[in-house]
């Protein structure tokens, strides 16, 4: 479904801040495999999002999703085959219009926008049964604009608009992270039944190792612009936040040099 | 005054066009475009040179405002090809279009008084037809005919053309490409991400929006009876000042599409009533408008930033009160208690 070929990406070639982001990294999913990716700061894990999205062109490699090479495919153009979820919940959501707009918007990711009206009612009752699987009150707030939502809230919709239409892959950028903790185990669970709900193809990043640990098939974890150490179906059910931590410094020599997934081991 | 009243409702309703034209660039889009100071006099000019070499009006209103949508379009490719700031592809369009409209209109001032305009046709139609006595009959049977202005023409007109324009404009901006394009002046990340080529969507509604502008200078031109280069000068400012009157008056709290260009259509009449008001005003002259259309603007966005600074202070101040209050309790029974454990050392 994913495939990486050999990609390298290198920040501020031939400056004194030359910066090597992802060294021929070569990886692949097939369709609904969920991984998560794991990392210090600066491994290199938001570069291989943003590859994957089109926000970053690639020096070397390419990307390729459902057998269509897209590497050269503008950040937009790709967007049809891809759902994506930001950290920041205002990312991912139009503030100044209402639920039912915003939704209508993520509707157009697969198809070319047209001059009908937008949100009809056979629309409207579409929406009103999605939101409504959320179990979060939305669908009788359809009418609401979305900048009047809490945090959590407002990520829950990011996560509906992301994946109710069904993208080839879908791109979670630290989307909880953001996240009092009541609200990020919301997410993670709404996550978890979207993604088993329509069989997405899932690349997680996250910097909670338990996180990593209990959600999806497959876990990658990269240092260096480069994948270190991944497990598997069989591999990743005995898998302990102490043998991820072992498994780095046996690797790389070091500590693992991040902050955030030391305290939230 | 009554008269000047009419006249001013008349001309709002003409000037609307060109307020929803700025309601468009600055609220949706969040792209400050003082293009428009230029558009203004380009739709003017266009049609005004073609009514003169004989074009039917309409068709020369017509071709106003579709020039109006090209130079929008060039704004907006100057911004998002270009990536020129959008307060400087505005101002340097403004420019640049100043020296096209001179040679558009060949000299700096086109009379159009013993021209046929869109104005003269809907006046022969309105006597042809006696519309006239129709309207009137019902205020006749009021009593209040007297107060009522004694042509109608040009004030039916252009209500009926309004609601034509407030209608596609509404339904324009509802459907599945006018969602998005206001989405893009809200989260540009975001619709991105949804597939939308914003570029396009932020062309297109310059585009939109210049369109308006060019058709109200092209109107504003016909009901003037003469086209001037200088027309447009700051034009910016009293679209934005209609907008903002609008909203404040009008909106009710609702930012509903529909209700939001109602609004701002009934700001352009309000700013228009201002003016003819201002100038009975003794030693107000019409020059000085320029400076109380500022004025206004200046006032509209200071004033709420201020009452909302002040209510902040006074919230502050209030909490730092009660805290210094609290603090003055504890201290008090602590020094009490400190005092009692002295005695009961001694």
């Amino acid at each position: 479904m994913l495939q990486l070929n050999h990609i390298h990406k290198t920040f501020y070639p031939n400056t004194p801040d030359e910066r090597q982001a992802l060294v021929d990294l070569h990886q692949e999913l097939s369709g609904g495999d969920v991984v998560t990716i794991i990392g210090s700061n600066g491994a290199g894990k938001s570069t291989l999002l943003n590859t994957v999205a089109g926000s970053i062109i690639p020096d070397e490699g390419d990307v390729v999703i459902d057998e269509n090479d897209v590497t050269r495919l503008s950040e937009q153009k790709r967007a049809a085959y891809i759902g994506r979820v930001f950290q920041d919940p205002k990312a991912g959501t139009a503030p100044g219009m209402t639920i039912e707009e915003n939704m209508m918007i993520s509707l157009g990711r697969t198809k070319r926008r047209s001059l009908f009206r937008g949100v009809t009612k056979q629309l409207r009752q579409q929406f009103r049964e999605h939101l409504a699987t959320l179990e979060i009150g939305l669908e009788n707030r359809l009418n609401t604009k979305v900048g009047l939502l809490s945090g959590g809230e407002r990520q829950a919709l990011s996560l509906l608009m992301a994946t109710f239409t069904e993208p080839k892959i879908l791109l979670l950028d630290e989307h909880t992270a953001a996240l009092d903790p009541s609200k990020e185990e919301l997410i993670l669970r709404l996550t978890r039944d979207l993604v088993e709900r329509h069989q997405l193809t899932t690349v997680m990043v996250t910097h909670q190792m338990e996180q990593a640990i209990a959600f999806g098939n497959r876990l990658w974890m990269m240092d260096e612009g480069k994948v270190i150490f991944e497990a598997n179906d069989e591999t990743k059910q005995d898998l302990t936040v102490g043998d991820l931590l072992d498994q780095f410094q046996a690797i790389r020599g070091k500590k693992m040099a991040n902050d955030r997934a030391l305290l939230t081991k | 005054m009554l008269q000047a009243l009419y006249g001013a409702v008349e001309s709002g309703l003409i000037y609307s066009l060109m307020a929803l034209g700025v309601y468009i660039s600055f609220r949706l889009l969040d792209f400050p475009d003082l293009t428009v100071d230029g558009s203004f006099v380009t739709g003017g000019a266009v049609t005004s040179v073609m009514v003169v070499s004989g074009v039917d009006p309409f068709t020369a209103t017509l071709a106003g405002a579709a020039v109006g949508f090209i130079v929008g379009c060039i704004t907006g490719i100057l911004h998002t090809k270009g990536h020129i700031n959008p307060l400087l592809a505005g101002i340097l369009m403004m420019v640049a279009l100043y020296s096209i409209n001179l040679r558009i209109m060949g000299r700096p001032n086109i009379p159009l008084l013993n021209e046929t305009t869109v104005f003269t046709m809907v006046e022969n139609w309105w006597q042809t037809l006696n519309l006239q006595g129709i309207v009137m009959a019902p205020f006749e049977a009021l009593g209040i005919a007297a107060y009522v202005p004694n042509s109608l023409d040009v004030l039916v007109a252009a209500t009926i053309l309004m609601i034509i324009v407030k209608k596609l404009l509404d339904f324009f901006l509802r459907t599945e490409a006018g969602t998005t394009l206001r989405a893009t002046g809200d989260n540009q990340t975001m619709v991105r991400s949804f597939s939308a080529n914003t570029n396009v969507y932020i062309v297109v509604g310059m585009g939109v929006s210049n369109m308006l502008v060019a058709f109200s200078g092209s109107m504003v031109v016909q009901h003037n009876g003469f086209a001037d280069v200088n027309l447009g000068v700051g034009m910016i400012i009293i679209g934005l000042a209609s907008v903002i009157i609008g909203e404040v008056l009008f909106s009710f709290g609702s930012d509903k599409i529909v209700r939001t260009t109602l609004a701002v259509i009934l700001g352009a009449i309000v700013y228009r009533m201002i003016y003819a008001v201002a100038l009975q005003v003794d030693f107000l002259e019409a020059s000085d408008m320029k400076l109380i259309t500022a004025l206004i603007v200046v006032a509209a966005l200071v004033v709420p930033n201020w009452l909302g600074q002040t209510s902040a202070k006074q919230q502050y101040k209030k909490s730092k009160a009660n805290a210094a209050k609290q603090e003055a309790r504890q201290g008090a029974a602590e020094g009490e208690r400190s005092h009692a454990t002295a005695q009961s050392h001694s």
